[in-house]
């Protein structure tokens, strides 16, 4: 078996067109498609100031990276990194030493936010005395500081990593918990409202797998070990993730259908809650939310002040 | 040949004539890993051989 355009050995078999590629037509075919997406879904206007939230994995590696590769020759459009630093040791402490070292390399301002100096107490602190769904307080507090620190850094959208397992897996888990709403806001472009506080999220890697942006990410030297958060496989994501894969395994093509049958989905979705939610601000912070009192001051007064 | 998984940080000696075959025998969904022999990345129906080093890395990292 080679290569369908140029009779190489192949690199990867793609699972949505039983296609298998070498290492050059992979990584052409990768970066054609992150800028089709960009393109078709109108990620980035002109003037954008764009912030892009980077762990150090190879998922937000790759889309800084592409990003600056697509955008650094453009005057009007400035890429900027901004991290979140959780304070989980032995995984966020290890990623964000490689986050340094790539951003040093491309050239990449890069502004780095932790949990201990702006909510007091890392999240390794937080979880020993509060051990129910680490991932939920985690995600909770991660969007506040991205949402906030972005708009503060003058961003015009903020991009963020996901890619089309993640998204498969948070559309399934809204089926589940009967959160259609919440699927609503999502997409490769966020949100159905405009804020002035709420910054715009894109996913350059909407349409991409894990396993493309993994390949991706090893042949093109961004790293070449992967870690797993240790907090990650007792979540419900994790339990959604599995299944998933599962099927994908036994059904090729699960996830991209669960992806494609959603887009068909979305603009309907749109309509249908383009006047529910109003947003708020936060009557403790100032922040945007759909309640008087956002989630993270929520945890904050709950959970994190109580723990010594 | 010698195999290192990487998710589980552990070394295996497992006998296998493909990449498929091997996840097959240890039990590994090909869809949340990548596979490399000698630095290299290779797709499930790479033939492999005695000789080869085998590394298997998890496509999964969160966060």
């Amino acid at each position: 078996m080679s290569c369908k355009n140029c009779q190489i050995k192949p690199v990867i078999k793609l699972t949505n067109s039983e296609r298998s590629l070498c290492k050059n037509c992979f990584i052409k075919y990768f970066e054609k498609k992150v800028k089709k997406t960009i393109s078709d879904y109108e990620l980035v206007d002109k003037n954008d100031n764009i912030v892009v939230a980077v762990s150090g994995g190879k998922d937000s590696i790759t889309t800084l990276y592409l990003l600056n590769k697509i955008f650094s020759k453009r005057r009007d459009i400035k890429i900027i990194a901004l991290a979140i630093d959780e304070g989980i040791h032995g995984y966020r402490d290890e990623s964000l030493k490689h986050l340094k070292k790539f951003c040093k390399k491309y050239k990449i301002k890069l502004n780095i936010y932790s949990y201990k100096k702006e909510f007091g107490k890392t999240l390794d602190t937080i979880l020993k005395t509060y051990k129910k769904v680490p991932c939920s307080i985690c995600g909770v507090f991660r969007r506040y500081l991205l949402n906030k620190k972005s708009r503060e850094l003058g961003a015009t959208k903020l991009a963020t990593g996901h890619n089309l397992d993640d998204e498969a897996q948070s559309i399934i888990m809204n089926y589940f918990r009967n959160n259609i709403q919440v699927s609503a806001r999502s997409g490769p472009i966020t949100g159905i409202k405009r804020d002035k506080k709420f910054i715009k999220r894109i996913k350059p890697l909407y349409f991409i797998t894990e396993k493309e942006v993994t390949a991706y990410s090893f042949l093109m030297g961004f790293m070449d070990k992967f870690n797993e958060c240790p907090y990650n496989p007792d979540s419900y994501r994790g339990k959604v993730r599995d299944m998933i894969n599962d099927f994908e395994a036994k059904y090729p093509g699960t996830k991209h259908g669960i992806i494609t049958s959603f887009m068909e989905l979305l603009p309907v979705l749109k309509d249908k809650y383009k006047d529910a939610n109003e947003i708020k601000e936060c009557l403790s912070c100032g922040e945007p939310c759909s309640q008087d009192k956002c989630q993270a001051c929520y945890y904050l007064d709950s959970v994190v002040k109580i723990i010594k | 040949m010698k195999i290192y998984i990487e998710k589980t940080n552990e070394s295996k000696n497992i006998k296998a004539k493909t990449v498929k075959e091997l996840l097959e025998k240890l039990k590994i969904n090909s869809t949340t890993v990548i596979v490399t022999r000698n630095n290299e990345l290779i797709t499930e129906e790479e033939k492999i051989k005695e000789t080869d080093k085998i590394r298997i890395l998890s496509v999964i990292s969160g966060g």
